[in-house]
This record gives C-alpha cells, sequence and structure tokens, in this order.
C-alpha cells in the first residue's frame, strides 16, 4: 500500500516536521521535539493535523434505526448540533472501533468520525449491518485540524469569531471560515480545552496557516503524533489496537458508560450483557513504574510469586509527570489503586503499582 | 537532506555506533544520524563495569518516547567505564552524541576486529544512501 498524504503533510514537511509512515498515512512524529510539543498544549495552544481520521456520512430515513443497531450509546439522545463519543461493536461483544457520532439533523443525518487505520473495516462493516441507511465515505472531502490547550478557544475566537464560545463539550457547530462552512466540535483527545475542526480538504493549508499565524501572540505550535500519544496516555484514553480491539469488552476496558444496554438492543449486546452480570475479570487500569524502566505495549506483567497476571497496553514516560506511566488489562483483584506488580522488561522484572486515573488531572 | 558530523577518525557500525580508538581503549556511542533518528532518548540502560561485551552483541538500550534500540558493540571486550550519569538524565546523547554523550569504554580484546567496522567515508555514504 502506497503512504497517503493528508492536505497538510507538504505543510509539516515545509515546517521541519519529522515525518513517518503511520498505518499508510505521511504523518509528522514530531516538530520541535515532543516535549516543548507537550508541555505546549498542556500550558498554550497546539495545533493537530487529524486529517487521516475517516469521516462516514450516516443519512436518510433508516439512519437512527442503523445507528442504534450499529453503535453502543444511544443514539435516540443526540439532539441536532450534539456529538457522542461511541463504539462499533461485533457480534462477539468485542470492539470493531471507537468513534464520536455527530448528529446533523436527528433522524435523518449523522456523521460518524472513526480511525483512519480501521476505516476501511467499519466502512464494509456497517455497511454489512445497515438497516436501510444511506452510507457515504466522505473521507478525502474532509481535512481535520484539532485545536487544543488552555489558551486554544482564545485562538479560535480569533479564528472564527465570537460564536465559538457558544460551543459546550461534545457539541459542534457549523461556522465559516472565509465563506467555507466547517464544522466545529468541542471534542479534544488531549483532556485539554479546544476544538476539532472539520474542514473541506481544499481549504485545509489556509485553514492551517491563518491557525499559526493568528496563534503567533499564544506561542501555538504544531504537534506531532509523538505528543498525541503521551497526551492521550496521560488522560488513559483509549488508543484502538493499544487498549481495545476486536476481541475486548468495553467492560473490561472500562466503556461501560458509552455502553447503554438498558436503553435497547444493538450488535452484542446480549454478549456484554453477560460480561456485566457475571463481573469482569480483568480490568484496564493505569499504574507507574516503582523503578527505573519503561513498560512498553505487549510487556509481561506478573505478581510476586512469578504467576503472570497481565499485559501492558500502553507505556510512555509521562512529560507532565516526569514518571514512566502505563497502562495495562489485569484480574480485578490487582485493580485496586495501590497494588503493586512486576513489568518485565528485557528480562528483568521491575516494580510497578496501580495509581488513580486520569494519571493527569485537570481543572 | 540533513548533513550529519561524522569525524574522521572515528570507526563506524552499521547500527550507527561510532568507535573512538586509543590504543586499546575503544569509546563507544551513537552517531549524529542515530540520535536524530530516534528523537529524544528518554532513557537510556548500560552494562556494569567489569561486564564482558562481544562484537555486534546488546550491550545496552537506549530508549526514545516512542522506540526501544539495541545498542551493539563495536568490539569485543571488557567494559571498563560507563558514563553513568546518562542513566538518570540521558540528554547529552541527543545534544551531543558525539563528545558528551558517550556511552561506554571498552578494554578491546583483539585489534582485528576493526576490520569489521567502517571508516568515516563509508560510513557516510551508507547514511547518504538510506536518505534517499
Amino acid at each position: 500500500m502506497s503512504t497517503q498524504k493528508t492536505p497538510l503533510s507538504s505543510e509539516h514537511e515545509r515546517l521541519g516536521g519529522k515525518m513517518v509512515d503511520f498505518d499508510g498515512w505521511w504523518m509528522p512524529v514530531q516538530f520541535k521535539g515532543l516535549k516543548l510539543e507537550h508541555a505546549c498544549v498542556r500550558e498554550g495552544v497546539g495545533l493537530f493535523d487529524v486529517s487521516h481520521m475517516g469521516e462516514l456520512r450516516v443519512s436518510g430515513e433508516h439512519s437512527l434505526k442503523s445507528l442504534q443497531w450499529l453503535t453502543s450509546n444511544d443514539v435516540s439522545k443526540l439532539k441536532k448540533g450534539q456529538a457522542q463519543y461511541s463504539l462499533l461493536t461485533n457480534f462477539e461483544g468485542g470492539i470493531v472501533d471507537d468513534l464520536i457520532v455527530y448528529c446533523l439533523e436527528p433522524g435523518a443525518d449523522y456523521l460518524l468520525c472513526v480511525n483512519a487505520s480501521n476505516k476501511d473495516k467499519d466502512l464494509a462493516w456497517v455497511t454489512k449491518n445497515n438497516k436501510g441507511a444511506d452510507i457515504t465515505d466522505e473521507s478525502s472531502f474532509w481535512a481535520q485540524v484539532a485545536i487544543q490547550g488552555p489558551k486554544a478557544m482564545e485562538l479560535m475566537k480569533e479564528v472564527l469569531g465570537a460564536s465559538v464560545e457558544s460551543i459546550n463539550s461534545f457539541s459542534f457547530l457549523p461556522l465559516s471560515f472565509k465563506g467555507t462552512e466547517c464544522l466545529v466540535a468541542r471534542t479534544g483527545y488531549t483532556g485539554e480545552d479546544g476544538v476539532e475542526v472539520f474542514i473541506p480538504s481544499e481549504v485545509a493549508v489556509d485553514f492551517w496557516s491563518t491557525l499559526l499565524k493568528k496563534g503567533e501572540p499564544f506561542d501555538v505550535q504544531p504537534i506531532g503524533l509523538g505528543a498525541r500519544d503521551t497526551l492521550r496516555t496521560e488522560m488513559k484514553y483509549s488508543l484502538y489496537g493499544h487498549e481495545i480491539d476486536d476481541s475486548t469488552s468495553p467492560i473490561e476496558a472500562g466503556l461501560g458508560w458509552v455502553v447503554k444496554l438498558e436503553a435497547k438492543e444493538f450488535i452484542g449486546s446480549e454478549k456484554i450483557q453477560s460480561v456485566k452480570d457475571k463481573g469482569p475479570q480483568q480490568k484496564l487500569v493505569g499504574f507507574k513504574m516503582l523503578e527505573r524502566g519503561i513498560a512498553r505495549q505487549g510487556y509481561r506483567l506478573f505478581s510476586f510469586d512469578n504467576n503472570e497476571v497481565g499485559r501492558v497496553t500502553s507505556g510512555t514516560p509521562s512529560p507532565s509527570l516526569s514518571e514512566n506511566i502505563g497502562i495495562a488489562y489485569l484480574p480485578v483483584e490487582y485493580c485496586k489503586i495501590g497494588s503493586e506488580f512486576l513489568v518485565e522488561i528485557r528480562n528483568k522484572k521491575i516494580k510497578a503499582v496501580t495509581v488513580k486515573t486520569p494519571f493527569v488531572q485537570k481543572g | 537532506m540533513t548533513t550529519y558530523k561524522i569525524p574522521e577518525e572515528n570507526y563506524y557500525t552499521k547500527e550507527h555506533e561510532w568507535a573512538y580508538v586509543d590504543e586499546n581503549l575503544v569509546t563507544v556511542g551513537i552517531t549524529e544520524f542515530a540520535q536524530d533518528a530516534l528523537g529524544e532518548v528518554v532513557y537510556c540502560e548500560l552494562p556494569e563495569e567489569g561486564q564482558k561485551v562481544n562484537q555486534g552483541e546488546p550491550f545496552g538500550v537506549v530508549e526514545s518516547v516512542k522506540a526501544v534500540s539495541d545498542l551493539l558493540a563495536p568490539v569485543s571486550g571488557t567494559v571498563i567505564e560507563v558514563n553513568a550519569p546518562l542513566q538518570d538524565d540521558p540528554g547529552a546523547i541527543n545534544d551531543d552524541p558525539q563528545n558528551e554523550g558517550w556511552l561506554v569504554r571498552i578494554e578491546m580484546d583483539t585489534e582485528k576486529e576493526l576490520a569489521n567496522l567502517m571508516r568515516a567515508p563509508e560510513y557516510k555514504k551508507t547514511i547518504t544512501e538510506s536518505q534517499s
């Protein structure tokens, strides 16, 4: 498969981004440095090119019925201009993808924002299990830029006008950028305030350049995928392929809050109900290392009497905390905060302890 | 294309370690090209003094935020000195990989192994090829 470029790939190269092939996309992993970029989002404002994300339009009179069957959250609760974090589930009660559902017109028109690496899989799955909705892949039409950080809304006011402030968390508004309509959503993947903006691909470069220019007084920086990952890990947000996949249960992953078993029947709901009824065997927990070493995805976890008890799903140095943190599935008896266990790092067993999450407390 | 400093006096491995040879003492580090490719090094694991190492085999690890990379010994011998401060603050590996960021000193078993390493012009050629 050849590497795809976003409408902003050449801008990133021009700005000195270190470019890598990320799941088939030519993306910047860092610009000036991961720690600097991380701090920029925690303390100021940063820009992320997330144009690689997929957008699927689900519309028509059967759109609500289809989405109620396909996704785990209750789509009927969405009013026009509201967004919802949700899951596409499979018949085994596992997770096909995590996504955000945007309600453009209740009962008639919805936009799904899905993971880049899963887009083709999602499109095939949604098409196969559709209940009569019109499904269109709009991924190449839309570019997407996330503006995140405590100063993000000030910058957005400069670029799109005062009305951005009226957008509540998990809501969105169509707004004009130089005459082109874009969708501005008060969502993000960093734990900071900010927006994610869907903008037609042909105006992406202008939008990006305008953000950089008007962001100069705020010392805005472009942010690479490296800091995107450390920022989300500090919040213990799930990343598909790490914390969640086709075989993980939403209940074990701590995503029970987006699974509305009382409200409706959906794909895999019976299986998920039975996990809930029996009680999960393992749960996703956050931990920090007590000794030197970085836990990485796939590393094995051991009890002090040397039984393998789990695996690391994500691990990284936390730039905000200057500690090495991680996320892992552990048996429920190890999930109590303060439980100690061992991480196997290159044949050595290193002590770690479960901690309260998000790792970084905001607000 | 970025140009990297490749000191003439050093030997190089194809895994991007440099080796400075002073009689039978070999100082080892990673090249500027390697640190740039790694990104910010956040952790490094170095051997104990007195440990035996073998040419081409791992003697330690450097980790950036995203990746773990083995450090491979350019020559066989005994580790006689370790740049211990790097284990608490590996910043020098990025800032000055060819001086302050040196990793270990090895007392080499035999000079013959140097023949398996590259000199600067040859190393320069390999990184130029990998960039194009």
